[in-house]
């Protein structure tokens, strides 16, 4: 009988076997970061109505995050400023300034700047700021360094396994009451020790449960 | 009878005297020539009919479907307190279906029930077919097929994965693998008999594809070898697995506290349940395909009475399970569980009972008489009823269980909608479909294995006979 197939289409098997492999790794990996929040949320920084400067801010000026953001510690949405926190300064210091133009223009009007929000929760998660704050985990766990940002970044995926990775072992990240505004923490040796400690005396049962979030 | 002053009976179990299981004085070629002939020859008309209406409630399968992830699961009957409905019966029921082909190409493989030979090939590629439609069920059944992943544990970044300990998981592995090594064990079994059909093959496309398939087969003593090998491995490998799925499905049910579900016998009583349905389907199609294409010679009355014997036992290895369900629920002295079996036999649900009574327990009993057992129209109609038993089975576990639970004021009827006939309909037609496409681009027998129980394919076959001759 003479062959059916030419010489050479003993090598497709081997071939198809060493494409079936690749093309599946690739295909894994490609989803598994491209797709991931890793990927397309982290970094996020859109170009704010007026180009304002956390560094200038707080790493200069030292004001306390709290100056601005006042709800943190009481409210479930930590809250950005009205234009009057800004003028409560800014009526005093560079009333000519060109870049606060809209600052004024809004204070004078009585119309809020347009603030781009960089941290976005899904509607479907329910979020409260102050119980984190509570909790004694710093600003810096999920903003990042902020101090030192020209614009703001986010710096954390947001996903839900992110969420879940301090939920289920919250002891890695609280600190104390005094530390929860200080960038770049150092956490101590005992950190362990002290975050049960925490947990203990706050009594802090972190959610794990479908419901703690989708309510 | 003594050869050569050796009892024959040592030797070929009087391979002659028994009663052959292929008829009409077969040699290897005509097998191959009848075989091959229907994948060769002409179109058959009825072929074309049926698959035409076959398809056309295949696509009303999947228009259904679509129409279900528009809506929603709303369309179906299914709410409180039925919360399984159809969706969850149809998949119990193609499951179930499914078991007669590994049963047959595994279990009896290695009890070596040479009868097997002439019904195990249509009846693997049944069994593909009927867990292709199960699978489907389980992928619906929540109506949102965008997130049918959620049953496969893949790593996230929402970090979630199924519940490891629930038999909902188990499922999804034990129907998986039940449908990858069914897959490996029926292409196994078709390398040799694609072979035949690449080198009887007339145009260079046929042959290439065929041969493509056939995996370089050339029928060699070694490849004979490794091949038989590797048949045996893998039955050995199917048979727990005939065992393992429907008691995976069965605890679907028995894990949970509902009365009526909650009891050890299911993982048994279940696998009983498939294997007589299964080979009731195996029967079903046997019968027809036996006439349509007339192989009569070779699924002979002889093998069909072998099955209605299997269906006769499993019938009543499943009356028993009922039996003992009322036993037991008498037994426990648990009101609920007292109530629930009371309820199906006598409450809302009773029409659906004791069709699954008569159909299950009481009809197969017919088969006790060997004029049955050889009639073939009789075994076609009460192999059709076991499938209809066996459905409501699955119908009066599920829906019965849910509908009359431990809180009267939650009590309700279920009734399913248009939409619920349309698919277990539709999945008939795809599963149909199926079959009609294989038996007509496959070889439906086994070529190799049929010749295998030839008489002459006994290796004491010519000295017998030769012996014979001159005895006379």
């Amino acid at each position: 009988m003479a062959q059916i197939f030419p010489k050479f289409s003993n090598r497709i098997p081997l071939l198809v076997l060493v494409l079936t492999v690749l093309l599946t790794v690739s295909v894994v990996v490609f989803f598994w970061y491209f797709a991931s929040p890793e990927y397309t949320d982290v970094g996020y920084s859109p170009e704010q109505p007026v180009a304002y400067s956390h560094k200038t801010h707080v790493d200069s000026l030292k004001i306390d995050c709290r100056y601005c953001h006042t709800g943190v510690e009481r409210s479930a949405i930590a809250g950005v400023p009205p234009t009057q926190t800004c003028m409560n300064c800014h009526v005093l210091i560079g009333v000519n300034e060109e870049s606060l133009a809209l600052v004024r223009d809004s204070w004078f009007e009585s119309k809020p700047i347009e603030w781009i929000k960089v941290y976005k929760l899904p509607d479907y998660t329910y979020f409260d700021h102050s119980a984190h704050i509570f909790a004694q985990v710093g600003c810096e766990s999920c903003h990042g360094d902020v101090q030192s940002m020209e614009r703001v970044r986010q710096t954390k995926s947001l996903s839900m396994s992110w969420c879940l990775e301090c939920h289920r072992a919250p002891k890695d990240h609280l600190r104390p009451a005094s530390e929860i505004i200080t960038m770049k923490y150092v956490y101590p040796k005992n950190q362990l020790e002290f975050g049960s400690q925490v947990m203990s005396e706050k009594n802090l049962t972190p959610p794990t449960t479908c419901s703690g979030c989708h309510r | 009878m003594r050869v050569c002053g050796v009892s024959v009976k040592d030797t070929t179990t009087l391979l002659l005297d028994e009663e052959p299981l292929i008829t009409g004085n077969q040699t290897f070629s005509s097998i191959t020539e009848k075989i091959s002939g229907i994948v060769e020859g002409e179109t058959n008309k009825i072929w074309f009919i049926l698959l035409g209406l076959t398809s056309s409630l295949a696509l009303m399968f999947f228009g259904s479907m679509g129409f279900l992830f528009w809506e929603g699961v709303g369309i179906w009957g299914v709410n409180n307190p039925v919360g399984w409905g159809w969706s969850i019966v149809n998949f119990v029921f193609w499951v179930g279906i499914g078991h007669a082909g590994t049963l047959i190409s595994a279990i009896l493989f290695i009890f070596r029930q040479k009868w097997r030979t002439s019904i195990n090939r249509f009846a693997e590629a049944m069994t593909l077919f009927a867990v292709v439609c199960a699978l489907i069920f389980p992928g619906i059944h929540v109506g949102r097929i965008w997130i049918a992943y959620y049953m496969f544990p893949l790593p996230n970044q929402m970090a979630m994965w199924p519940n490891f300990r629930s038999p909902l998981l188990w499922d999804v592995f034990a129907v998986g693998t039940y449908f990858a090594v069914s897959l490996m064990f029926w292409y196994t079994g078709l390398i040799p008999d694609l072979a035949t059909l690449r080198d009887r093959a007339k145009t260079r496309f046929r042959k290439m594809i065929l041969a493509i398939f056939a995996l370089g087969w050339r029928g060699g003593n070694k490849q004979w070898k490794n091949y038989e090998f590797a048949y045996l491995l893998l039955a050995a490998l199917s048979t727990p697995l005939v065992l393992s799925v429907h008691s995976v499905v069965s605890a679907d049910f028995a894990s949970a506290v509902i009365p009526g579900w909650h009891t050890t016998i299911f993982p048994p009583y279940f696998v009983a349940g498939a294997i007589f349905s299964g080979f009731a389907m195996v029967m079903t199609l046997a019968i027809i395909a036996r006439k349509v294409y007339k192989l009569e010679h070779i699924i002979t009355v002889n093998h069909l009475e072998k099955m209605t014997k299997i269906i006769m036992l499993t019938g009543m290895m499943v009356g028993y399970a009922y039996a003992i369900e009322f036993f037991v629920a008498w037994y426990s002295g648990n009101v609920f569980e007292s109530f629930t079996f009371v309820n199906r036999a006598f409450g809302p649900y009773a029409w659906a009972y004791w069709i699954m009574v008569s159909c299950n327990v009481i009809i197969p009993q017919l088969f006790w008489f060997k004029k049955i057992r050889t009639s073939v129209p009789i075994m076609f109609v009460i192999s059709i009823l076991v499938n209809i038993g066996m459905w409501f089975e699955r119908f009066v576990i599920t829906v019965s269980s849910l509908a009359n639970d431990f809180l009267p004021s939650s009590w309700d009827y279920y009734s399913p909608t248009v939409w619920d006939i349309s698919l277990l309909i539709g999945s008939f037609g795809l599963f149909f479909s199926l079959f009609l496409l294989f038996i007509r681009f496959l070889p439906m027998i086994s070529i190799a294995e049929v010749k295998g129980v030839l008489p002459q394919a006994d290796p004491h076959y010519y000295e017998i006979t030769k012996n014979r001759s001159r005895d006379e």
